[in-house]
């Protein structure tokens, strides 16, 4: 196999996966179940996955596309995670559309796989105009999947605040690019690390990067950048949700990764961004939780979350080089597997229609569904970051760096941050094992099995990643010695 | 592996993979009570392996399993017990198989629920105790809050059940937080999670030069444990944890966890902040118990009048740690038993009550001694237990404290804060003594009259007599559980200039991680 071929295999084969499931579409009748193109898009992501692990045992860095595509452990990491996220996503999907009701689900599972094709080529990119380009393809599908409940106000409403919003926030990374090619000349990675050296405008530089941060910072939904977040999530099928609040994300944190600490990694410019990603992190972190605080929609309380989240995770930026990009790279696997997890269960539990809407709706909810009130809880519980579940693992690698690097003022907001978000997860948790019912209880349509199945999946992911996080955590380590190395 | 290397592991995860047969099992209720008390029993038979196999003469870990977990961050499985936390093992897995018999009836729906939690909150309890790496020790401190908040959540009383619980869980994470940065700090200082290696740095002064943030580092770890304890003015949450949780909840809600992690992290880290900062705890001891004792007296309701008494006994402890002389801590360390099995069997013989007469107002009750002379038997002594009577065991706790907190040399006068404390002593009396004429004598009361209650049956008796009989042997047979708890005390001593002497001590210096030491354990007996 060619090296080219082999640094973009799992691209390539979610792109035919895709082409292929919108061309049998049409031979179904529109009233049809699309299953079946269900469980062919779940084959192409197992096959991406495949052929990730196999770039993953060719052990060798490839540049290739005249320099524009870089495959090595890091990339291979966020590949296997987007796949990942994307299975489980699609999982959950499968019996999500009533069949008859929604005649249009065949171009969703196309949609997701097409998505994630640009997350994945953002990952792998060492081109910004490359990136922008996986940039756009994730963005524009996962625009209309936001808006995939056709004929509810509030779908509809998600997906053009999304867009809109989006395409502004896209256009301010174009911008940055714009401004590190005038800066330095070039729009590779590794060309703009090498000019910023000896650039005669350092301030346009300087400039350029904090234009890709408001761009991509509107991508990871991190404050002052966050507005669209729990609108969008609100209206946007659950499963949606999980998917973009994960999947994108890591693709946009990956890329920024390798633009900060690895492109933007001399002395005097890291002390710089350094404090401008520090602020937008407490900045996350606090107008999250505060927000969460306040929310009685569990969706949009999970949206105020994953501004936090975010911000949890950006405090691992201002780590040192290694320590900061293996700890983000862990914190995201930690948040895409509990994430994923819990809007799978809201997504069971809701389903199309989403009746459950508030946290009072979630009352007893235990009593009706101990299995899936369980693993909801069990997510919860790894959102609020107690121990032996992923998400506290990451936490603590995430601080354990920030404090290696000095930043004891970082971590103790951090900490103190998740203090706060425990009382609305926890008011959550508290409802579903209350002993009253919600007074609109949802109709139960019977579970699916391959959403159980996804659903055992993510738990077991999270607890995976808190109790042996060794693997994982030694691949994040080894992508980040792969990127240090690499720049310096 | 030898069965001395993973008793330990056994015990800890006994619980949990009883939580998951549970779990999977049917919710049949009898199947779901039968399991928890098979399991239980077993885990308690399990924790007597400790004490009949246990080295008293030497002091440092014993029973230990140490290998690598996580490469980086350095984390390791470090497990151990030494003087001070091998009866604490003991005494939570003696508390389980009661729990569940007293929640036999009282727990009448969701039994799969209740029981299942009530089996993991043993392992994170248990797991506190032996844990002797940091991470691993801060995992089952916070797992030991879930189980709680959930089990008074769903099990509370009244409505305020879910306030209750959340007050619960916000007062003992926010600052468990902050004790994350505390011992991630450490680590950033020193590369290791490690309780011995860590131990060892602080006595050679070798952790950080930087005064300031060793202070800082060690109030994140005492406030920490402080509210866990709780410590006067930090009880907020007590008083409506315990009004609002089960009676198996209760038992084990208070006390323990956060008095060990103060004896063995706050002083074996920092034993030279830990010392500058005892007058101020010494204070606060002296005035907790005063204070508990003060409020115990005009509580109308017997669940908050045992939660005040509850803060009394734990300020007593400490009052008696913070003394930093060698009756003190064996005296606090002996109290902390103590209140686990004679605070325990209070809350029991309420929970039975409330059982009975579906309240816990005394003005309701009175005259109940004439219809259940065994439940009254049993509540007397327990009460005297309680109080501190001489020849059973609270008073050998009590007495060893306070001529502890006597001795101390980092008050300018301990006469006083004793004499305070003393105080309590003598209240405690008066208020415990008073609840019994208030319940079991006098007219009878309202609720008594309409309701026709019923003796305590076979299995509250079951329950409840151990713990009798372990009053009067704790009593007077002190010396039994003194020789493993001096070993751990002996290390503490009057000299400021001497920083724990455990740690020059030649056995504890071969326990230290990456030196195999198998054959000091087995080889020696």
């Amino acid at each position: 196999m060619s090296s080219a071929l082999l640094s973009i295999l799992p691209e390539v084969v979610l792109t035919v996966t895709g082409v292929l499931i919108m061309l049998i579409d049409p031979f179904f009748a529109p009233t049809a179940s699309k299953k079946a193109l269900g469980w062919l898009a779940v084959l192409g992501t197992l096959g991406a996955a495949g052929a990730t692990l196999l770039q993953l045992r060719s052990h060798q860095i490839l540049v290739t596309f005249s320099g524009s595509i870089q495959m090595d452990t890091y990339s291979v990491f966020f590949h296997l995670l987007i796949a990942s996220s994307v299975l489980l996503t699609l999982l959950v999907s499968l019996d999500y559309f009533k069949p008859g009701v929604t005649s249009h689900s065949g171009e969703y599972f196309a949609l997701v796989l097409f998505g994630s094709v640009g997350m994945m080529l953002m990952t792998c990119s060492v081109e910004l105009l490359m990136v922008f380009i996986g940039l756009e393809i994730s963005s524009i599908s996962t625009y209309i999947l936001a808006g995939y409940r056709k004929g509810q106000a509030t779908a509809s409403e998600s997906s053009l605040k999304y867009f809109l919003l989006g395409s502004f926030a896209t256009a301010f990374f174009l911008y940055g690019i714009a401004l590190a090619f005038g800066a330095t000349g070039t729009t590779s990675l590794t060309g703009i690390a090498s000019g910023l050296s000896i650039t005669a405008f350092p301030t346009m530089a300087f400039l350029a990067l904090a234009m890709m941060l408001v761009g991509l910072g509107f991508k990871v939904s991190a404050a002052p950048f966050h507005v669209w977040t729990p609108d969008v999530y609100q209206g946007a099928p659950a499963p949606v949700v999980g998917l973009m609040s994960t999947a994108p994300k890591a693709a946009v944190f990956a890329v920024l990764l390798r633009i900060t600490a690895t492109t933007y990694s001399s002395e005097l410019l890291h002390a710089r961004w350094v404090l401008l990603i520090g602020i937008i992190s407490v900045l996350s972190m606090t107008i999250g939780n505060l927000g969460a605080l306040l929310q009685k929609d569990a969706k949009r309380m999970l949206a105020y979350s994953s501004i936090a989240h975010a911000g949890y995770l950006m405090v691992a930026y201002t780590a040192l080089p290694a320590d900061s990009i293996a700890a983000a790279a862990f914190y995201t696997a930690g948040y895409a597997a509990m994430n994923v997890g819990a809007f799978a269960v809201i997504s069971q539990l809701g389903g199309y229609d989403e009746p459950l809407r508030t946290i009072d709706d979630y009352r007893g909810l235990a009593q009706k569904h101990p299995v899936l009130a369980a693993a909801l809880a069990f997510f919860l519980l790894s959102l609020v970051g107690i121990p032996f579940t992923g998400g506290f693992f990451g936490k603590f690698y995430v601080f354990n760096a920030a404090i290696g690097a000095g930043h004891i003022w970082l971590a103790v907001l951090g900490l103190l941050n998740s203090g706060v978000a425990c009382f609305y997860y926890l008011r959550l948790l508290t409802a579903l094992y209350s002993r009253q019912l919600g007074e609109e209880s949802a109709e139960f349509e019977g579970s699916s099995p391959a959403a159980v199945l996804a659903i055992a999946g993510a738990v077991l992911a999270t607890l995976l990643l808190g109790i042996v996080p060794g693997k994982v955590l030694g691949l994040a380590q080894r992508g980040a010695t792969v990127q240090v190395s690499r720049n310096r | 592996m030898t069965i001395d290397s993973s008793i330990l592991s056994l015990i800890v995860f006994f619980p949990t993979v009883g939580a998951i047969l549970l779990a999977l099992l049917p919710a049949n209720p009898t199947l779901q009570k039968w399991g928890a008390l098979v399991v239980t029993l077993l885990t308690f038979l399990f924790t007597l392996h400790l004490p009949a196999h246990y080295q008293y003469g030497l002091s440092g870990y014993q029973f230990e399993v140490n290998v690598p977990w996580i490469a980086s961050p350095a984390i390791r499985y470090h497990l151990g017990v030494d003087g001070l936390s091998m009866w604490l093992v003991v005494l939570s897995g003696f508390l389980a198989p009661l729990g569940v018999l007293i929640s036999w009836r009282a727990i009448d729906r969701r039994e799969k629920l209740f029981y299942t939690l009530f089996l993991l909150q043993q392992t994170a309890m248990i797991g506190v105790f032996v844990g002797l790496d940091l991470f691993l020790y801060y995992g089952f401190w916070e797992w030991s809050l879930v189980p709680m908040a959930i089990l008074i959540a769903t099990f509370g009383r009244t409505d305020k059940r879910a306030k209750a619980a959340l007050k619960y869980f916000l007062y003992a994470f926010i600052p468990s937080a902050i004790l994350l940065v505390g011992m991630l700090w450490v680590y950033a200082q020193t590369g290791t999670f490690d309780l011995p290696m860590l131990q060892q740095m602080a006595a050679s002064h070798s952790i950080s030069s930087n005064q300031t943030a060793l202070w800082l580092a060690s109030l994140a770890f005492l406030v920490a444990f402080a509210v866990k304890v709780p410590v006067f003015p930090l009880h907020g949450w007590l008083s409506d944890a315990i009004f609002e949780a089960p009676t198996a909840a209760v038992m084990v809600l208070a006390g323990k966890l956060g008095l060990y992690s103060i004896l063995r992290f706050s002083f074996g880290i920092f034993p030279e902040q830990s010392r500058q900062i005892a007058p101020l705890m010494i204070a606060l001891g002296a005035i907790g118990i005063a204070y508990g004792a003060l409020v115990a007296l005009v509580q109308k309701d017997l669940k908050r009048l045992a939660a005040y008494s509850t803060l009394g006994h734990l300020s007593f402890i400490t009052l008696g740690i913070f003394s930093f002389t060698v009756a003190g801590i064996d005296g606090g360390v002996y109290q902390i038993i103590n209140h686990g099995i004679s605070g325990g069997a209070l809350f029991m013989l309420l929970g039975a009550l409330y059982e009975r007469y579906g309240t816990y107002d005394m003005r309701e009750l009175g005259g109940v001694a004439q219809k259940l002379p065994w439940m009254v038997t049993l509540f007397v002594i327990t009460a005297l237990s309680n109080i501190g009577l001489p020849g059973l065991n609270g008073f050998v706790g009590e007495f060893l404290t306070l001529s502890g907190s006597l001795q101390t040399i980092y008050v300018a006068h301990p006469m006083i804060w004793t004499t305070i404390a003393t105080t309590g002593v003598i209240f405690g009396a008066g208020y415990m003594l008073w609840a019994i004429q208030r319940i079991f004598y006098g007219g009878m009361g309202r609720r008594p009259d309409e309701v026709s209650g019923w003796d305590l049956d076979a299995r509250e008796q079951v329950a409840l007599w151990p713990m009798a009989v372990l009053f009067v042997v704790m009593g007077v047979a002190s010396p039994y559980w003194m020789r493993a708890i001096d070993s751990f005390g002996a290390g503490f001593t009057n000299q400021p200039a001497v920083v724990n002497l455990r740690t020059a001590d030649p056995h504890s210096a071969t326990n230290l991680p990456g030196i195999p030491v198998s054959g000091t354990e087995g080889g020696a007996r």
